[in-house]
Parts: C-alpha cells; sequence; structure tokens
C-alpha cells in the first residue's frame, strides 16, 4: 500500500442540523428533506439514496413541512410563507405569504390540484396549484386554537386537522367542519396541559389516525366520530405518523426516537375480516425525537432532532421460486445517512490549506509540520458578508497553489485572493466580477490556477480566467441538452480537460483549449458520486452511487482496458454491500497505478498492477497479509487496499509532498452536542 | 443380573417433578406431572399427593390430556411406549409401542387418534438430531398394542418440550429450533420458516427457546434467549409477515403460555417472575413476583382458573387466578450439587441434605415430600452467576437428633477461605433447630469430617481439618441455670503434622478413629489418650468406619491406593484385607451390614458385606456410571419379613444412594413392591376432596366412629349401612364407564338395591339426641308416601333417612344383590 504522513484533522466543527420534515414521492422515488436550518435536500430512492441535490438555506427561513405537487416540491414554515424550490436551480422559485401567521403544515390532495395549510390563528386554507404559480381558493371553517398537523382523504372530499386537544373532520365542498374529536390528555402531572395532535392521517375507509403529545397513537371512525383503538405507545409525545400506499401499516415516530409500527391485521388468517390495528415492530434507530417519518414501500424512512437518515428495510429481497417460503432478516441492517454527500472540505495541494465550508462561514487552516502541531489560522470571511444576505453557502472552492478562494450563495459568487508570507495570510477580495457570474452549484480552479470554473444554471459551465489584476469572462460551455444542476467537477493537471456530471448522470468532458465539448462518457444508470483525471495518463476514473468504478480514457474516448477487466469480473460483493458512496477520488502523483478512494467509513488505495479480488477472495486482507511471510504475501495481494483505521471521513487527499490529509468529524461529537435527549429509565442504571 | 432379579434399583422419592410441563385436569381437582418413571397425581387444592401412575420403565417425558376423553392422558416415555391412563383410579388403559426413545408428545383436539411426538431422526439414532413425527394410535382391544407407522411431520426439531407448538384448532404447528421458526399448515401441508439473526452484534442472543400459539386467534409468541417474547402475526405470507417484540425478561424466556381463552399471555424465565401480559394491551402487564427460582414450565388449567409454575428447585407452585399462590408442591431440591453426605434426622428419619443455597432441606422418604428447610447460612442469597456465596459442607446430627452441627465455608479467589461452625439445638416448643453457638473460622482450613460421638452421656463433635488437626467440641456445662449452654473446644489432637481425612466413632462412642493419610489414629475420647496407630500403606485413608453389633472389633478403612483393610481391634492387626477402589463406606446402623461403593472403570459397583464374613451379602456390578459420592442407610417403617437370603440386608433398612447426575436411587425387593401394589389398590373416590392418605386415614378413623356410635344407639341394628350409602353403589357411580359391565345388566340391579325397608335403615345420631327425637323423625318417614323422595333426600344426607319398610323377603334378597356386587366389583379392583 506505501507508507504515508498522515495529517489527521480533526479539528472541523462540522454540525449538521437536525431534520425537520420529509415527503416522499412516491412516483419519482424521490425523498425530500428539509433541515432546521431550512435547507432542503432531495435523495433518489432508486439509486442507493444517492443525495442528488441540496437547496441551501436561508437564516430566516425555517421549514415545518414539505409537500411533493408532481414534481414540485413545496414548503411552509413558521414565518408564514408558502415556498416552491427550482428544483433544476436548487433555489427557491418563489415565496408566498399566506397571511394566517406561522404555518405549520402543508398537504396536498391526491389529485394535486390543491394545497391546504395550517395556521396559528385556526385557519385551514386553501390552495389551487396552477402551472407556474399558486393561488388563494378560500378558508375552511375557522377554529379556535392552531391547526397542527392536516391529512387529506384520499378521494378529497375531506380533510382531518389536528389542533390543540382535539381533531376536526371538515368537508372540502363546503369548508364546515363535520366531526370533532376530543383527545385525552395525559395521565398525571400533564393532566393540565393541553394534548398536541402532532400529526393525523386519514385513510381511505374514512379511519382516522393520530399522534398525540400524550404519546397515544389514537384510531378513530371518521364517519361516526367515535373512537376505536387507543394504543399508549411512549410517556412522550408521538411526533410524526405516516401511512402505507395500501394502507396497511402505519408508522409512528416518538420523543424517544423510536418507531413503532401499527398494522391492519386480521385475527385468523384466513378470513379476512374483522382486522384491527395491532402494534407490531418496534424500531430504536434514533437517540432524539424522530421529527419526520416516511413509510414507503421497501422501507421506513426516519430522521429528527439527531440528524440522521436512517432507512430501515421492511423486508428482504427472497427467493420467488423456492418451494418452501424461506425468509431471512439477514440483511435487516439499517442504512444511516450521517454526512452530505458532497464535498465540505477544499484542500490546496501545493500549499497545504484546508477550507471547511460550513453553511453561514468558511475556515481556512493550514496543516502543521509533521512532529510539531498544526497552527490553526481560521480566516472568517463571510461574516462581514452577513448583513447583506442571510443566503447559506452551497459550494467553496481553493486553488491548489492556495492563492485564491472562492465561494457561491444562492444569490451572488465572491472570489478572494490569498497572499501568504510567512505566517500570516492576506485576504483581498475581488472586487470586479464578471457579470455572468450570478450564482455557481459548484466551483472548481484549474490547477495552475489561471482559470476558475463555475457550473451554472442549465448545465452550464462558466471559464472564467483569473490574473493577478482582474477575472475576466472567457466563455460559457454549454450542452446541447440537460437542464439538470451539476454536482461534480473535475480538471486534468495538464489543464486541458474539464469533466462535468449532472444528476442526470451525464458526464461530459470538456477540451479546454478548444473550449468546445469534447466527448459524452458513456451514460451510466447510476450518479456518479465521484471523479478525478489521472495526473499523466488522463485516464478519469468515475465512482458511482452504486459503488460500480468505471476508468475512461478520454484521449481514446473509450474505456480502459482495465476498467473493462474489472466490469467483466465484477466487483466484489464486500465492496458493492458499503452503503455510503465514495466521495473522493485522488491520485498518487509518485505511484501513477494508484487510486486514492474514500467514503465515510474507510479509504482504499486501488493498485491496478495487481490482480483483481474475485469473489472467494478474502477482501479486507490487510489483517492477513501483515501474518503472512514475505514469500506468501505477493499471492494474496489484491488491487484494493481497504484501510479502516481513519471512521467518519470528510475528506481524503493525498498532498503533492506524499503527506495524506485525512478530514475526520467523528460521530461522537456530533451526538455530545445534541441537546439532551428525554430521560429514559434504562434497565439495570 | 439373573441372580439378583428379586432386588431391583428403583426411583422412589426426590425424582424430578419439574421436568415436564405438569397438567392440571378439566375440573382443576388434579395435577399430573412427570416424576422419574411414573406419573404422579397431586391434589390442587390440598397440595398433596394423591397416587402414581405406575408403569413405564424409563424416564416419563410427557403427560398430556386426551383431547377426546377428559379423564384420560397419554404419557411418552423413552423406553419407546405411549400409555393412556384412567388417572382418577390409575388404571393403565393401553400401550402403545412406538419403539423410539420419545421425548415430548403433543395431541390436538382436531387431530383425533393421532399422537405427535419427537422422536430422534432414524438414521441418526445416536445423533442429536430429532423428528416431530405423527403416529396414528390403532383401535384395538388389546392392552398392547404396535404403533409403528410414523409419518414425519417436521424434520430436525428440538427435543425440548416447549419448542413446539399447535395453532388454532390444530390447523398448523409451529416449532422452533435454533435461530429458526417454522410453521406446518396440516391442511396445506407446507411449511413456512422464518430465520432470525444470529444478533451478536449488540450482544442480544436472538435464539428461540420456546413457543406458545394463540388458542383463538392466528399469533406465535415466540421466546428468546435474550428475554424478548415476539408475537408472530400473518405468518402465512412470504413476505407480509410481521411481529412485535415485548420485552421485560432481562434473561431468557424459559416459558410461554397463553390462558384458554387467548386473553393473556403468562411468561417465566430466571426471574422467578410470573409475568401475565394483556393480550390485546402489550404495554399492560401483571407481575407476580418472589416464586422462589427460575421458571421452567407454566401450564393453565382448561379452565383458565389455575396456573401452576413449575421451578428449577423441583417445586411446582399453584395459583389461583394469577394473584394468589395457593399450594406449593415441593420436591426434592436438587441444587448446584450436594456437598453435606446423606443425613437421616434421628427425630423425622428425613434425609437431609443441601437444598435450596445456603439451605438444608428435611426430606421424608416416606411419603416422598419435603418437610421443610433450615436456613443455615441465614444471609441474602443474591441470584447472580459469578458471585461467591456461603455454602453448606457438613452437616451431622448427635445420636438422639437433639443436636444438629452444620460447617459453611465460602471460598472467594486468592481470598482467604471463610468456614463458620454452627451448633443447632432442637427446641421441642417450635419443633425446630434454634442456632445455639456460632464458631467462626473453627479450622485454620477446610474441615473435612465432622461427626457427634453416638454414646449417651456425653454430647460430643469432632471436626477434622486439612490444616493438621482435628478438634473436639463440648457443650460447656453453664454454672447459670438459666443461661443456655453453649459449645466450646475441649480438645485439639494432631499426630505428626500430616492432615487428617476422615474420622469415626465407635458405635458405643469409646473409640474414635481418625485417618492421619497412611496411619489411622484410634483415641479414647474419655481421656485423649492415643491408644493405637494402625497402619497399612501406600495409600493416604480415604473412609474410616466402625463395625456394629458384633462386629464392633472390627474398624474397617479405605485406603486411596485400591484397599480395603479391616483391622480387629483386640489384637490391633490386620484381620484382612482386599483390593478394591472403595469410594465409599456406609453402615448400616441397625445391622452389622457394610455397604462399600466402589468405582471401576467409569461405573460405580456395589458390595453389602459383614466384616466378619468373607463373602458379601449382595454385590451389583455396574450400578451406576460415575462415581456415587453419596449414600445412607435410612431406617424402614415397617421390618420386612424376607427370608430370602439376598434380600435379608434390605430388611431393616433401605440403602440411598445418590448417582452423579443427581439421581436418588434406592433399592426395593420383590415383596416390598407388592405390598405397595397392594396398599395402593385400596383406594377409593369421593366427590368433594380428591383422595390423599391424609383423607383416607382420617376417613377411615370416622367411618369407624361412626359405626361405633351406632352400635351404641341401636345395639339391635343388624346392618351398619345403607345402601346408598355404601362403597358399592359410590364405586358403581364413579367407575369408569369403560370398565363397567352393560348398563342393562346394571339398571335391573341398581334399582333392585334401592328398594329399601326403613326397618332396616337407622338414623345416626349423636349420643345427646335422644329417643323423643327420634320417634319424631320416624313419624316424619311415614308421613311421607312417596318412597322416591325419601331417596332423593339420601343423595344429600345419607344419614337422615327414612324409607318404606321392606319385608323378611325382599331384605333377604336385597342383601344378595349387595353380596355379588362387592363381589364383581373387587374382583375388578384386584384384578
Amino acid at each position: 500500500m506505501g507508507e504515508f504522513k498522515v495529517h489527521r484533522v480533526r479539528f472541523f466543527d462540522y454540525m449538521p442540523t437536525a431534520i425537520r420534515a420529509m415527503a416522499f414521492n412516491a412516483h419519482t422515488e424521490r425523498l425530500a428533506l428539509a433541515r432546521m436550518d431550512g435547507s432542503v435536500e432531495i435523495f433518489n430512492f432508486t439509486d442507493h439514496y444517492f443525495q442528488e441535490k441540496v437547496i441551501p438555506g436561508k437564516d430566516s427561513r425555517s421549514t415545518e413541512s414539505l409537500c411533493w405537487v408532481g414534481g414540485r416540491l413545496f414548503s411552509a414554515g413558521l414565518n408564514g410563507e408558502i415556498t416552491e424550490y427550482d428544483l433544476e436551480n436548487l433555489r427557491p422559485k418563489y415565496s408566498l405569504e399566506a397571511y394566517g401567521g406561522p404555518i405549520w403544515t402543508i398537504i396536498s390532495n391526491t389529485q394535486g390540484t390543491q394545497l391546504a395549510i395550517g395556521c396559528e390563528d385556526g385557519t385551514v386554507k386553501l390552495f389551487e396549484v396552477l402551472e407556474e404559480h399558486i393561488q388563494f381558493e378560500r378558508n375552511l371553517d375557522r377554529q379556535k386554537g392552531r391547526i397542527i398537523s392536516l391529512s387529506w382523504h384520499p378521494s378529497g372530499t375531506h380533510i382531518a386537522a389536528g389542533m390543540m386537544d382535539m381533531i376536526r373532520v371538515f368537508d372540502v365542498p363546503t369548508g364546515h367542519a363535520v366531526q370533532r374529536l376530543l383527545v385525552d390528555r395525559g395521565f398525571g402531572g400533564s393532566k393540565s396541559q393541553e394534548t398536541v395532535v402532532w400529526s393525523v392521517a386519514f385513510l381511505s375507509d374514512h379511519t382516522v389516525v393520530s399522534g398525540d403529545s400524550a404519546g397515544k397513537v389514537q384510531v378513530w371512525d371518521g364517519h361516526t366520530g367515535t373512537l376505536v383503538k387507543t394504543h399508549l405507545v411512549t410517556k412522550w409525545d408521538v411526533l410524526a405518523l405516516s401511512v402505507s400506499k395500501d394502507e396497511s401499516s402505519v408508522v409512528a415516530g416518538t420523543s424517544e426516537g423510536t418507531v413503532i409500527q401499527f398494522q391492519f391485521i386480521a385475527p385468523t388468517l384466513h378470513q379476512q375480516q374483522d382486522k384491527e390495528w395491532v402494534r407490531t415492530r418496534t424500531f430504536k434507530n434514533h437517540t432524539h425525537d424522530v421529527r419526520a417519518l416516511a413509510e414507503i414501500e421497501t422501507a421506513i424512512v426516519s430522521g429528527g432532532m439527531d440528524t440522521h437518515l436512517v432507512v430501515r428495510p421492511l423486508l428482504e429481497k427472497f427467493d420467488e421460486n423456492t418451494e418452501m417460503a424461506e425468509i431471512t432478516l439477514a440483511g435487516f441492517d439499517s442504512v444511516l445517512l450521517f454526512f452530505p454527500q458532497r464535498n465540505l472540505v477544499s484542500c490546496a495541494k501545493k500549499a497545504g490549506l484546508l477550507l471547511f465550508q460550513f453553511p453561514g462561514q468558511l475556515e481556512l487552516w493550514r496543516l502543521g509540520d509533521s512532529d510539531g502541531h498544526d497552527g490553526r489560522n481560521t480566516v472568517n470571511i463571510v461574516d462581514s458578508f452577513q448583513t447583506k444576505g442571510s443566503d447559506h453557502i452551497c459550494c467553496s472552492a481553493l486553488s491548489s497553489c492556495g492563492g485564491w478562494l472562492a465561494y457561491s450563495t444562492v444569490s451572488c459568487v465572491r472570489i478572494y485572493r490569498l497572499q501568504t508570507d510567512n505566517n500570516n495570510i492576506s485576504i483581498t477580495k475581488v472586487s470586479k466580477l464578471p457579470k455572468a457570474l450570478r450564482s455557481a452549484h459548484q466551483l472548481c480552479f484549474s490547477s495552475d490556477s489561471s482559470k476558475m470554473f463555475a457550473a451554472s444554471s442549465q448545465s452550464s459551465v462558466l471559464v472564467i480566467a483569473l490574473t493577478q489584476s482582474e477575472c475576466k469572462y472567457v466563455h460559457t460551455l454549454k450542452p446541447k441538452s440537460g437542464q439538470q444542476p451539476i454536482h461534480l467537477m473535475t480538471t486534468s493537471v495538464d489543464g486541458k480537460w474539464l469533466a462535468a456530471a449532472n444528476s442526470d448522470c451525464e458526464i461530459r468532458v470538456y477540451n479546454l483549449q478548444k473550449l468546445k465539448l469534447h466527448c459524452i462518457v458513456p451514460v451510466y444508470g447510476s450518479c456518479p458520486s465521484a471523479m478525478g483525471i489521472h495526473p499523466t495518463t488522463n485516464n478519469m476514473t468515475v465512482v458511482h452511487a452504486d459503488q460500480q468504478l468505471f476508468e475512461y480514457s478520454i484521449v481514446e474516448k473509450q474505456y480502459t482496458d482495465w476498467s473493462r477487466k474489472l466490469q467483466k469480473q465484477g466487483l466484489h460483493n464486500v465492496w458493492l454491500d458499503r452503503d455510503t458512496p465514495v466521495t473522493h477520488v485522488t491520485f498518487n502523483p509518485k505511484n501513477p497505478n494508484q487510486v486514492v478512494l474514500h467514503d465515510m467509513h474507510m479509504f482504499c488505495i486501488i493498485d491496478q498492477s495487481l490482480p483483481l479480488p474475485d469473489q472467494k477472495t478474502q477482501f479486507y486482507n490487510q489483517m492477513t497479509l501483515r501474518s503472512l511471510s514475505e514469500q506468501e504475501r505477493p499471492s494474496h495481494l489484491h488491487a484494493f487496499k481497504i484501510c479502516k483505521t481513519f471512521q467518519d471521513l470528510l475528506c481524503v487527499s493525498l498532498l503533492d509532498d506524499q503527506s495524506l490529509v485525512v478530514v475526520e468529524r467523528p460521530l461522537l461529537a456530533i451526538t455530545s452536542q445534541l441537546p439532551a435527549p428525554v430521560r429514559q429509565k434504562k434497565f439495570a442504571t | 443380573m439373573v441372580v439378583h432379579a428379586e432386588i431391583r434399583m428403583v426411583h422412589r422419592g426426590g425424582s424430578k417433578i419439574n421436568f415436564r410441563e405438569p397438567v392440571i385436569t378439566h375440573d382443576s381437582r388434579f395435577l399430573l406431572c412427570a416424576a422419574g418413571e411414573s406419573v404422579n397425581v397431586y391434589s390442587t387444592s390440598t397440595e398433596e399427593y394423591v397416587h402414581d401412575l405406575q408403569g413405564h420403565t424409563d424416564l416419563v417425558t410427557g403427560v398430556v390430556l386426551n383431547p377426546s376423553n377428559h379423564l384420560q392422558v397419554y404419557s411418552c416415555s423413552a423406553d419407546g411406549t405411549v400409555r393412556l391412563w384412567d388417572f382418577t383410579d390409575a388404571i393403565l388403559i393401553k400401550t402403545f409401542i412406538i419403539g423410539y426413545p420419545i421425548y415430548s408428545i403433543y395431541v390436538s383436539e382436531k387431530h383425533g387418534g393421532v399422537v405427535f411426538l419427537v422422536v430422534p431422526m432414524a438414521n441418526y439414532k445416536s445423533s442429536e438430531l430429532f423428528q416431530l413425527v405423527a403416529v396414528h394410535l390403532p383401535h384395538s382391544g388389546d392392552q398392547e398394542v404396535e404403533a409403528r407407522e410414523l409419518s414425519a411431520v417436521l424434520c430436525d426439531v428440538s427435543h425440548h418440550p416447549g419448542a413446539a407448538s399447535f395453532g388454532r384448532e390444530g390447523e398448523y404447528i409451529a416449532a422452533v429450533k435454533g435461530l429458526q421458526l417454522e410453521v406446518f399448515f396440516f391442511k396445506k401441508q407446507k411449511s413456512y420458516r422464518f430465520s432470525l439473526k444470529s444478533g451478536m452484534k449488540k450482544g442480544a442472543k436472538n435464539a428461540f427457546t420456546c413457543v406458545s400459539c394463540h388458542p383463538k386467534e392466528d399469533c406465535i409468541a415466540t421466546g428468546h434467549e435474550d428475554g424478548k417474547i415476539r408475537m408472530w402475526r400473518n405468518f402465512n405470507q412470504k413476505k407480509e409477515y410481521t411481529y412485535s417484540t415485548l420485552h421485560w425478561h432481562h434473561g431468557a424466556v424459559n416459558t410461554l403460555c397463553f390462558t384458554p381463552e387467548g386473553t393473556n399471555l403468562l411468561s417465566g424465565g430466571i426471574e422467578s417472575v410470573l409475568v401475565h401480559w394483556h393480550y390485546t394491551q402489550e404495554n399492560q402487564k401483571d407481575f407476580l413476583p418472589r416464586l422462589g427460582a427460575a421458571i421452567t414450565h407454566i401450564a393453565v388449567s382448561p379452565d383458565g382458573s389455575l396456573f401452576c409454575t413449575s421451578h428449577s428447585d423441583n417445586k411446582i407452585t399453584i395459583i389461583q387466578s394469577c394473584v394468589k399462590v395457593s399450594a406449593v408442591i415441593q420436591g426434592l431440591v436438587k441444587g448446584d450439587g450436594v456437598w453435606t453426605n446423606l443425613i437421616i434426622d434421628p427425630r423425622s428419619k428425613a434425609l437431609v441434605l443441601n437444598g435450596k443455597p445456603g439451605h438444608l432441606q428435611f426430606y421424608s422418604l416416606h411419603h416422598d415430600k419435603q418437610l421443610y428447610n433450615l436456613d443455615i447460612v441465614q444471609q441474602e442469597y443474591i441470584h447472580e452467576e459469578g458471585l461467591d456465596q456461603f455454602e453448606v459442607v457438613k452437616a451431622a446430627f448427635d445420636a438422639r437428633g437433639d443436636w444438629l452441627a452444620t460447617v459453611e465455608e465460602r471460598r472467594k479467589k486468592g481470598a482467604e477461605l471463610e468456614i463458620n461452625l454452627k451448633l443447632w439445638a432442637y427446641d421441642e416448643l417450635t419443633q425446630s433447630f434454634v442456632l445455639n453457638t456460632t464458631v467462626t473460622a473453627p479450622h485454620e482450613d477446610r474441615i473435612t469430617a465432622m461427626f457427634f460421638s453416638p454414646s449417651p452421656e456425653t454430647t460430643m463433635l469432632v471436626t477434622t481439618s486439612l490444616d493438621g488437626h482435628f478438634k473436639a467440641w463440648l457443650l460447656a456445662d453453664h454454672s447459670d441455670a438459666n443461661a443456655e449452654g453453649f459449645w466450646a473446644c475441649d480438645f485439639v489432637g494432631g499426630y505428626h503434622l500430616l492432615k487428617p481425612g476422615c474420622c469415626s466413632f465407635s458405635a458405643d462412642g469409646s473409640l474414635l478413629s481418625v485417618g492421619f493419610q497412611e496411619v489411622v489414629t484410634v483415641w479414647s475420647p474419655a481421656s485423649w489418650e492415643l491408644l493405637t496407630t494402625l497402619s497399612q500403606p501406600p495409600g493416604a485413608i480415604r473412609d474410616l468406619c466402625f463395625g456394629r453389633l458384633s462386629c464392633s472389633k472390627y474398624l474397617l478403612g479405605a485406603s486411596t491406593k485400591n484397599q480395603l483393610c479391616c483391622w480387629n481391634l483386640l489384637t490391633c492387626s490386620l484381620e484382612w484385607s482386599t483390593p478394591m477402589d472403595v469410594s465409599l463406606l456406609q453402615t448400616d446402623p441397625l445391622s452389622e451390614n457394610i455397604a462399600a461403593f466402589c468405582s471401576q472403570s467409569g461405573s460405580s459397583d456395589l458390595f453389602v458385606f459383614k466384616p466378619s464374613e468373607p463373602r458379601p451379602l449382595y454385590s451389583q456390578k455396574a450400578l451406576c456410571t460415575g462415581k456415587v459420592q453419596h449414600a445412607v442407610f435410612a431406617p424402614r417403617d415397617q421390618m420386612l419379613e424376607s427370608c430370602e437370603e439376598r434380600t435379608q440386608w434390605l430388611n431393616r433398612s433401605q440403602l440411598y444412594f445418590l448417582t452423579q447426575h443427581m439421581d436418588l436411587l434406592t433399592f426395593s425387593t420383590k415383596t416390598e413392591e407388592d405390598r405397595l401394589l397392594a396398599s395402593s389398590k385400596q383406594l377409593m373416590v369421593d366427590d368433594s376432596v380428591a383422595v390423599t392418605p391424609f383423607y383416607l386415614l382420617l376417613g377411615k378413623h370416622r367411618g369407624q366412629q361412626l359405626e361405633k356410635q351406632e352400635a351404641l344407639t341401636n345395639p339391635m341394628a343388624e346392618r351398619t349401612q345403607l345402601p346408598q350409602g355404601s362403597i358399592a353403589i359410590k364405586e358403581l357411580l364413579h367407575t369408569p364407564a369403560h370398565v363397567l359391565p352393560s348398563a342393562s345388566f346394571l339398571c335391573a340391579m341398581f334399582v333392585r338395591s334401592l328398594l329399601i325397608s326403613s326397618s332396616s335403615a337407622r338414623e345416626e345420631k349423636e349420643h345427646e339426641e335422644g329417643e323423643m327425637e327420634r320417634e319424631k323423625e320416624e313419624e316424619d318417614s311415614e308421613g311421607e308416601a312417596d318412597p322416591r323422595l325419601g331417596e332423593s333426600a339420601t343423595w344429600g344426607h345419607p344419614e337422615e333417612f327414612g324409607a318404606p319398610a321392606l319385608t323378611k323377603a325382599q331384605e333377604r334378597e336385597l342383601r344378595k344383590v349387595r353380596t355379588f356386587d362387592h363381589s364383581w366389583l373387587s374382583s375388578l379392583l384386584d384384578c
């Protein structure tokens, strides 16, 4: 594998924010996720839960609820506004004041023609969904007390609204409340506290399921307004409910961090009448409040205060052909998604600088000497601009010579000139920027720092020439088709090639000398999660979200022999079973055969000169190799060398002086910064 | 051995009653449980032993009620038979020979005439693979029927009886093994398998331990190693099966049981708490804590009113409506081991040995019942593995049973040994032992032997220890009359710093012999003078004992180097010696006989001999596997009068011994078994109370009293009993229908027996109720024209009976009927 000097960086105090709301679009299989800081993330569930898009947040925006209407995403928050997002340009499209005070919830009917919001002032407002806009339609009967939760009956005729101490059922055509379901208060001391109905679900057989702050999940008959069944599931709050598509299962998320499943089950196997809601499984994947839940066909997705997204598969794939129903729960592990699947760390390979991106600020660090401690050099750039806008940073970049720094929000791009003398870094803002440079989804510097590339709307890339004195617009590389934003960009060391990948899985390679499209890499079904161009051979290594690995020769416009060999033989199952995508590809300048990749849990050096592992070989063989003698060792070597010494990785990069920079963010450190969870009696404590 | 066919080794008393799940009968009056080679029947209300169902020749491995006749039970055994019993009368109805050792039995109402058995897989007889087979029981009039048509239902099942259960209406059977649950549907002939991960990641042990199916709904409850209970539903779906989890137990769930209506689920484990889950509201549960020991089985009566739990300390607890423990049936406690020898309490004649941790148990061998537990250690026992606790290691009674001496010790790793010697005085008032003296650290090292002097004049205790000393302890006479005497050390003896291993008093207490490794020293306890030393090297002395009665001049010693030596104390020379690896010597207190257990090539042999005679009285090779460490001669209640030479040694006392597997075994002779068999036939059945020996005793006594009274009041009475009250009619009414002759035959006889004259009927009255009363009543009875009225009254009160008069001829006829009646019934009973 080789020996490296390692800079183990643990001072990036990145803190993900809590998950507030979730909406699953069954049609496109995209999950929209809203965090407390107002950012919205889109995950593609057909593609290994890949984080496809991130819409940065804003200080003033707080999202309480998300809702899909067809392919359009709406959100509503306590600032009283309804926002629709532009998913192609990764920014809010427009915001609309609802004039009802803070909005607690937003839902759409199944037809996708109307939106309903629940407001603090007790009104349920209906909005009509138009082509490009939404328009206020009318109010339903105004109630006393806030509307916390809403659920639309699948037929669209009724809406159930969860309020304080009660649930109201509205008749949508007339706008009148037809049922008033009183929810019991909690026992003991909480008797004096109002019960908040945090979540309701209206099923097609007119059953209303509610979850409230007294810890109950209650099943009501929506026709008669009678209570059918009460499940006391927790001492604390039931915060979220989600119904499966076939309405045979309901999941409830609680403040204890548990997700409890209820199923509609007949007491006997053969007759399918007299079904009732039975509490079945309990999943405990969270330590804090579960604020957002989605039950999709194969999995339960949950998120909450402890910031990570959990995808819990419900049932394993099983072989239809076997005569006996052999069901194994072998692969029943939850997929936990902790970190954003994009780069928050930029590394200046020549200068030894690190740039950390926070939502509201950037930090610049210089790596220390091998024996001494890393000297800290924080540069708080964004603070001075807080007055101008509260938009969060969506991307940032540092040139490899360490002379340039750029970042972008949804509204503007800023470029800075860094000058290092001795230990002082002076920063000067480049004042005059080309007009075309409005905002960027991705920023990238060429290796000689003479050019900067900014990914702009509609998959176009702006080329900016950087000189000591000014920034000059050079050209726009615009593809003929393509709407989706670019999420990955990389340049070759010789400055000839630029590769850009977008969410449609297209990778375009541009010739920078001719400033035109060189070729399009054959489109693979899974989104590229990381790519890099080899410094000497100009072969591009691409890793996709489904863990597949390709090597493409840009010059020859075809896959390399090694890549073909790898595809022919197939990747090892252990490699394919990993659940976090590779986020970074770099190369070892000293050994052209070595490619360095990393995901959250490991980093890997692929030595292309060694044989590929087949399914029978032991994949993690570092320990075995160590125990073998020198003579036996070569027969056991294979191309993938995995190192798990470092955990919770955000960035692994190889500097020009052959030292390895490993940026870790231990999950324990994140957990310790979370607020205290609700107190629970634990056995034997 | 053909020669000793008349002497048989039997399990008598002390068998495991918690081995398999007990069964409560339909009327909740009896509790049946497998106990060794028989099935014991207990009364649920009085917790007394009623009778047993004997016939199996190996361990009984399962008892179930016959679903088609609630007065019958099936039992299965490792001897390869299934037997059908009438449990009220302890009659064996049928024996089905299967031919394979059976490990458990399941029946279902829907599968009439079919029993489901767990037998070893045919190809792997010796291995640990078992299968569940269905056996169609053939209809045949014979007593013994071969039923060898086995059809396999499930392969590779667990032999544990809790690992399979029939579902609602017998439609499916659920079986668990390891990490797999298998549900087999009979109608579709299809099975579904559900596997769990081994789940060692978070320290959770997912393996299944037991299963129980809901009786009314399709829900399967499974218990797991990590204490979780999973409730499986929709298990006929490939994909949509689901389960919920209940978790209270912190140890493995040992057993699960649904109540008959399915409203509650009962579970139990190591925590000794019966947990009562409400089926629909899973988070509501009730507890019945402090049941004494880990729960191994739970059974519910068919009406759901009684629960019973088996516990690991060989106990069955009967619980009424989940709140109250109403009865405890306690068997011989077999704890982790027996460190004290088997001892007979001279007062109660009970067997005394280690019971619950830190206790001595007093177990009545004659009644097969634990009398009481004596808390020796008097410290809280903490149920946790890996803790070093005090254990009673030695106990001894003096000759009259007034004093009990106990030694308890605690050995911690790397710490000093803690030993306490306690002396207990028998208190006549409380009828139990009261602590008199505690000696902490009586010796510096482990105590190897402890005996009271058998001499009636002095109460002296001798202890020998590995610290190289033996100590004599005496009850110090106290000048103050009010204060009780206490025990103090009287003498410390030793011999060349050798370690004493054993000691023994002669029968009169005049000599004490202490074995110091290879040397036997003989002391006079009166003067503490070393009288002589005897030695027969090589080999350290392992056990010593004096001969009794006519052989009291002999001293026997067993050494480690395969030598059994007999010294003549008069000549102080070796009388004889024989090469034997004797592990235990035991003298019979009532005769000269000495029993020697030898271990040879993994099994034990027994020799019973008199020291004076060269030939053993009795020998039995290959008694059992492993070394016999504990044995005792228990004196008999009644002497046997056997003139057979080989069985004579069993006349006065019985030899009990514990095998390595903690089975209490004894020897029984043919005459004894005959007598036992005869006594068990004297049972009668009454409506109100289950028949127990106590009831029989009381009932007999009361009957005699009544007879006497009647004789006093009516000296002229020809007959003392009325036909209705007679045993004949009662037995006719209560004999099971299948053993009665045809109804037409009985009917005429029965009706005739009801025609009774008032002259023959006599009221049973107290003395003080005079003639006046009687006359009045006679008038009353004359007023009753309809004889049936009087008859109906007799059902309730047979004493206050009046009936019209009968002629002499009728009466004679009636008497004839009655004698006839008796004869056939008694002949039936005798067969």
